[in-house]
């Protein structure tokens, strides 16, 4: 009986042992980047496939959920396997993380930058740099308008997408278009409002970026808006009314039912556009993936475009799409000096080499701020190119992405969750507006 | 064998104490010490004091509130949850046809994932109020009893097993004695049957409240706390406080201390209580 128990006991012993030994054993990947984008998810894999298959040395790469990166870096970070390559969304959140941000002001990837101004700075430091610049507006389906101008029962005498320059004619055109739905073949002017919690981020975020930019750039205090935005305690949320404006435009020409928008996701808006029942959808061009990646879509790729988002503010008139960059990369400073230096080659080579360069803009899609790209490496997709098109157009206003600077992810989420309520009709947009303006105090 | 027992008994002991600790007490006491401190990442925490617990009720009320919802929540459904098990474990030990099939059925919905339930009674939910023009955030009213019907309809299945086990527990003598004596079926149920399954009502009671306190994943999928986090339960409320607003990782941790207490003394004084019915009957 002993005996038994005794060899048992060696036998778990020794099971115990060759585990421990296994975990031990699992070597540390030299490079492990922590992807911010879902929709890159599956180019991050084959980048990281080819980079391994080129140099030997191992790539590893985690994408966080939609909405979840903060709470995945925290808890990653804090492994011993941690992520030696992070992102930050800006200066706030580089104030958040800078415990962890190396100084790369030495990297080849800093001096890639074309404009050294787009990186986050402090002190004599470098400890973050853009990676991709973006634009969103209101994306439309050409088809679809060019089926409205050539309705004989149309209102309006705009015959051309170009002729829609402000606020004015572009509600006019919603409003015509939508008294006209059945003869244009689609269920609703512009795509679903996503208002259902972790997906109000292109209204919470981006659309509030438009009145608050023209707020900041009025501030002559400050050199730029976004250092304005950075530093004001107060704000006094002037241009709300052309916030509602906007808004109730989307909310009141949509293929949703007010009521009914707080159950409604990004990715439905976008398929909603790509099944050809919209004509509109507020996003920006890394929403390619999603217009192409739904099975049975109708819109063909030249007949997708931008328009800048109008919302009635005096001086709108040649206004351009919001470009700018939320997407900073930064090096985990407490990983080994092998990890830090084996993560800087490997984005040195996403972006500076042929093969890394090629996947950036063919697979990712992404129109990046560095000097090692050609103008013929621009990315094919059509929202990218109408990207360019807008900030090559020296006649058109880029606005530029203040929301970096709006105070806490807190901020945003509470103002998304007033305006579900005012979707839904359970608030009123004085509320909304008195909400915004206390939470932004509260929350810098 | 009594006295080899003893000479192992640590050796016997150690592989759960072990995990135990590693799994419980240590990270337990780790998150006690952590809601004294403000810290981004768990190993970076400096002591602050009370300071989070200060500001657990001082920031906003969304703590207090959600613990309202909560306390709603779970007597609602505390109540309902045990009803309607027992009234269904009353029917399937009558013996009608097609008895074990039923108890299979019952119980299927508690081996379904609480995200996964979530998602689906949202459609289930969704598709009717679209119906009226309203979806689950219209109106807190109807996350909550979404929330309910979702509790339940997770829950019975699994009390009702445990009443199933109590009631054919007792004795049919005693049963048949009542029945000489001329106790009526009302009689029958009150002064026999549920006197005789005090101890699955302890077990059931515990687990329901415990469980209604602690609900999180049907919670997150459901409603996400919309609208404006008024059907955001504590354990919902104490995730969005750590996770997605930095600085505040110790307020989080200080309102899931000030939680777990109180689960704990409800559970505790629930507990006593039934317990004392126990022995008297």
């Amino acid at each position: 009986m002993k005996k038994k128990v005794t060899a048992l006991l060696l036998v778990i012993v020794v099971i115990c042992m060759s585990i421990s030994l296994t975990a031990c054993g699992k070597k540390k990947s030299q490079v492990y980047f922590l992807n911010f984008k879902p929709e890159a998810a599956n180019a991050y894999k084959e980048i990281a496939a080819a980079y391994e298959k080129e140099t030997g040395i191992s790539v590893k790469v985690v994408t966080a959920a939609a909405n979840t990166y903060e709470q995945t870096l925290k808890s990653e970070i804090a492994k011993s396997d941690a992520p030696t390559i992070f992102q930050v969304n800006g200066p706030i959140g580089y104030n958040e993380w800078k415990d962890y941000c190396l100084d790369i002001k030495d990297s080849k990837l800093y001096s890639y930058l074309s404009d050294d101004t787009l990186a986050i700075k402090e002190d004599d430091g470098v400890y973050a740099v853009p990676y991709v610049v973006e634009g969103y507006g209101i994306i439309y389906n050409d088809a679809i308008m060019q089926r409205y101008f050539a309705l004989p029962e149309k209102k309006t005498d705009i015959t051309s997408t170009d002729e829609i320059n402000s606020f004015d004619t572009l509600k006019a055109v919603v409003g015509d278009m939508t008294a006209n739905l059945s003869k244009l073949g689609i269920e609703g002017v512009f795509a679903s409002t996503s208002l259902s919690s972790g997906e109000d981020w292109r209204w919470q975020t981006h659309l509030l970026n438009v009145p608050l930019y023209y707020e900041f750039s009025e501030n002559t205090d400050y050199d730029d808006p976004t250092l304005a935005g950075l530093n004001l305690k107060d704000i006094e949320f002037k241009y709300h009314q052309n916030f509602e404006n906007i808004f109730d435009l989307y909310i009141n020409n949509s293929i949703t039912e007010k009521t009914l928008l707080g159950s409604k996701s990004t990715a439905d808006s976008m398929a909603e556009f790509a099944l050809g029942k919209v004509a509109m959808v507020q996003n920006g061009n890394w929403a390619w993936s999603q217009i192409s990646d739904v099975e049975g879509n109708t819109v063909k790729a030249n007949d997708i475009k931008f328009m800048p988002i109008y919302t009635g503010i005096d001086g709108e008139k040649g206004q351009g799409l919001c470009i700018g960059t939320e997407n900073y990369i930064a090096i985990n400073k407490n990983v080994t000096q092998e990890q830090q230096k084996a993560s800087l080659d490997f984005l040195d080579w996403l972006f500076s080499s042929t093969t890394g360069k090629d996947f950036v803009t063919n697979k990712l899609d992404y129109i990046t701020p560095f000097n090692t790209f050609t103008e013929d490496e621009l990315p094919n997709d059509p929202l990218a190119k109408e990207v360019v098109r807008y900030m090559n157009d020296d006649s058109v206003k880029t606005v530029p992405w203040i929301f970096t600077s709006f105070p806490s992810e807190e901020f945003k989420s509470h103002i998304g969750s007033y305006l579900l309520d005012y979707a839904q009709g359970t608030r009123k947009w004085d509320e909304f507006k008195k909400e915004l303006i206390n939470k932004w105090k509260s929350e810098r | 064998m009594g006295k080899a027992v003893k000479k192992y008994f640590a050796l016997f002991v150690l592989p759960t104490l072990i995990a135990f600790v590693i799994a419980f007490a240590v990270p337990f006491l780790m998150g006690v010490y952590l809601s004294f401190t403000e810290f981004r990442t768990v190993s970076d925490a400096q002591f602050v004091g009370f300071a989070n617990y200060i500001k657990a009720f001082s920031e906003n009320n969304e703590f207090l509130f959600s613990l309202w919802f909560t306390v709603k929540f779970a007597v609602v459904s505390v109540f309902s949850i045990n009803v309607l098990a027992f009234a269904l474990a009353l029917m399937l030990t009558r013996g009608i046809k097609g008895t074990n099939l039923f108890r299979t059925v019952f119980f299927m919905p508690n081996l379904i994932g609480g995200i996964v339930l979530g998602y689906i009674w949202q459609l289930i939910i969704n598709g009717v109020l679209y119906k009226y023009g309203y979806s689950i955030t219209s109106n807190p009213t109807f996350g909550f009893w979404g929330l309910v019907i979702l509790m339940n309809w997770q829950m019975i299945g699994y009390m009702m097993i445990i009443y199933i086990a109590g009631i054919q527990n007792i004795s049919t003598d005693i049963l048949e004695a009542a029945k000489v004596d001329g106790a009526n079926s009302f009689t029958t149920l009150f002064r026999i049957i549920i006197p005789s399954v005090m101890p699955s009502v302890t077990i059931c009671l515990f687990l329901t409240i415990t469980n209604s306190f602690k609900m999180f994943d049907p919670n997150l999928a459901l409603t996400a706390g919309a609208p404006s986090k008024q059907t955001q339960m504590v354990a919902l409320d104490i995730y969005n406080t750590f996770y997605s607003r930095s600085g505040y990782e110790g307020v989080g941790q200080a309102k899931a201390v000030m939680f777990f207490l109180v689960v704990a003394v409800i559970a505790l004084l629930q507990l006593w209580f039934t317990r004392r019915k126990e022995v008297e009957s």
